[in-house]
């Protein structure tokens, strides 16, 4: 018998339901860890990445950015293996694992500093720490008052959904608990990525930003940042006086096993420590 | 049961089935299916409009609806927190008026070239180029806005930062002109023939034909697709964040950084602990979009029946 052909549409979507429905053909038994979060570490996770899978073709691991809490929030709602994070987990976010049974490991991977940059022609090559508080509080709002040019200064600031935005607020704006409850000043710009940041502070003379060392390149001039102990630069060989350090963290739901563990130990590992150093970054053992 | 049986013949007149039993089941199945398909439709929005005021709820036990709308700060995640959209609100409008003032009149111009000027070789090339205008990703038009628009903006007007409401609305004009254009261009073509030979034939000009009474009949086609292309301004997310600046408080002017209430969503969204006052906060501002959203939408929509009413009838 003829096959009628009112029929097709029938098949077609028959073809359809199935091929939604069906299993899709995995390739053969890989397993894929999914980590999330800090765009400050992101380039450092995909290098660690990358190094691992070489040695281990049947692990994938895929590498995203968001910000931190971004990658917390996936970690949390099981949307990521492994978590990388730029700020230690909030209380909230610990009640919120405990709320749902997740017993959640912290782990430091490496140290940051936080390198404050500005256009390469801007004359101001240093300020203190309580000038970058004022500037960042909008109570210092022209570069004449630090000795720069008579400008406005345009002041830039990743936005809350950064692990840096959170550790800058509270260790420059309110002083590190100095200046309990001080906020951003209201003119202050809150930038979708670390890379928007790098981009504005390149082409504008009158910007002023702060960014992860990884991202610190020679299309930006890092400031020296004084405090009682004088000036200092940051640097990926030692954050000793400079104020502006932070731990680096792993987050993982229960004990690590099989694959996950494999590559936590690479991390922490004299292989991964070098490629944390490599990118910019102290290691976890200094 | 006789409907289908008509149904089924109709088939048969134009091509012969052996058997009618298993049509007149898929007539049937189809019709079920199809009409599932409009329900589910309808019940998505209603469950959407329901999910968003349920998540939002926490909120107004906190703030009150209208100090919400009407608050000049957001620190969503400060001790203690404060939720006040309004710098959100008129960011987006600002953004949006911008971008209107600057696309329609350039989406209209190209729709009356196309409807009444051009020529069928460069309409058959516009066409298409105007849907692939469409189809570009936002985070392409966020890019060019980056790296071209917003210096060019800084440069010119020897702003502070090229990151502002002008240049996020500038890069959003371009995006909307492909809906003002082919929307109006239609509206503008339904208009019926004999309206210009009349107009011609009482005295007009072709050009005083074209003015004074074909885009003036075809009005209100053309205020739904401006509507339309207000809903899109207003929904764009990707290119507004990128470009607009991020500043957090009530802009003063157009020429300033600021934010929209979408990219405040999309940047917060992210990350917003569950359950937390901040994600009902992120809820309730979706919902206000989302009441705005609808009212455009539904401007849109009579203004559209109108057009179609107005044409039908005389």
């Amino acid at each position: 018998m003829r096959f009628p052909r009112v029929a097709w549409p029938a098949v077609l979507l028959a073809v359809l339901v199935v091929g939604c429905v069906a299993k899709q053909p995995t390739a053969v038994s890989k397993l894929t860890l999914d980590i999330r979060g800090s765009d400050t570490m992101v380039n450092l996770g995909a290098a660690l990445a990358e190094a691992f899978m070489a040695d281990n073709p049947h692990v994938e691991l895929v590498v995203q950015g968001g910000g931190s809490g971004t990658g917390i929030a996936a970690l949390l709602d099981r949307n990521a293996d492994i978590c990388q994070s730029s700020r230690a987990m909030k209380r909230e976010e610990w009640e919120e694992a405990r709320r749902r049974g997740l017993d959640v490991k912290e782990i430091v991977v490496g140290y940051d500093s936080i390198a404050v940059c500005v256009h390469p022609g801007n004359p101001v090559s240093e300020l203190t720490l309580q000038q970058l508080a004022a500037i960042y509080r909008g109570e210092i709002r022209r570069w004449s008052e630090v000795g720069g040019r008579d400008e406005p200064i345009v002041v830039l600031s990743r936005d809350t959904a950064s692990g840096t935005h959170a550790f800058f607020k509270e260790a420059v704006v309110q002083e590190g608990g100095a200046r309990k409850g001080a906020e951003f000043g209201p003119d202050v710009m809150m930038l979708p990525s670390t890379q928007s940041i790098v981009d504005e502070t390149r082409q504008n003379p009158r910007a002023i930003g702060y960014i992860g060392l990884g991202y610190l390149d020679h299309t930006v001039k890092a400031l020296a940042i004084g405090t009682e102990g004088g000036f200092v630069r940051p640097s990926s060989q030692a954050t000793e006086g400079y104020p502006l350090s932070r731990p680096l963290y792993f987050y993982v739901v229960g004990e690590p096993e099989g694959a996950l563990r494999d590559y936590l130990d690479f991390v922490l590992g004299p292989r991964g420590q070098e490629i944390v150093e490599k990118s910019g970054f102290l290691p976890a053992s200094r | 049961m006789d409907k289908w049986h008509k149904a089924a013949s109709r088939f048969r007149t134009r091509r012969p089935l052996r058997g009618a039993g298993p049509a007149w089941l898929l007539e049937i199945g189809f019709a079920a299916l199809v009409r599932l398909a409009g329900y589910l439709l309808i019940a998505a929005v209603l469950l959407i409009f329901y999910f968003l005021f349920s998540q939002a709820r926490p909120l107004f036990g906190h703030t009150a609806l209208w100090d919400f709308i009407t608050g000049p700060r957001w620190l969503p995640v400060s001790e203690p927190p404060l939720f006040g959209i309004l710098p959100f609100i008129v960011g987006s409008a600002w953004i949006v008026s911008w971008a209107l003032a600057l696309g329609v009149p350039l989406g209209l111009a190209v729709a009356v070239y196309l409807a009444e000027m051009a020529g069928p070789r460069v309409r058959s090339l516009a066409g298409p180029l105007l849907t692939t205008l469409a189809g570009i990703p936002s985070v392409v038009y966020g890019v060019i806005g980056l790296l071209v628009v917003a210096p060019w903006v800084a440069r010119l007007l020897s702003l502070p930062t090229g990151l502002t409401g002008l240049t996020a609305g500038t890069v959003l004009a371009l995006m909307i002109v492909p809906t003002v254009a082919t929307l109006s261009e239609e509206a503008i073509r339904s208009v019926p023939e004999e309206y210009r030979e009349a107009a011609l034939a009482m005295g007009a000009t072709p050009f005083q034909a074209r003015w004074t009474v074909l885009i003036p009949a075809a009005s209100s086609g053309i205020a739904a697709s401006v509507l339309l292309a207000m809903g899109r301004a207003l929904g764009e997310t990707m290119t507004v964040l990128m470009v607009g600046g991020g500043r957090l408080v009530l802009p003063t002017g157009l020429a300033v950084p600021m934010r929209t209430m979408t990219a405040t969503l999309a940047v917060e969204s992210a990350y917003a602990v569950h359950r937390s006052l901040h994600y009902a906060a992120l809820f309730a501002m979706g919902l206000v979009l989302f009441a705005i959203t609808f009212f455009i939408t539904l401007a849109a929509d009579r203004l559209l029946q109108r057009a179609k009413r107005g044409v039908g009838q005389t």
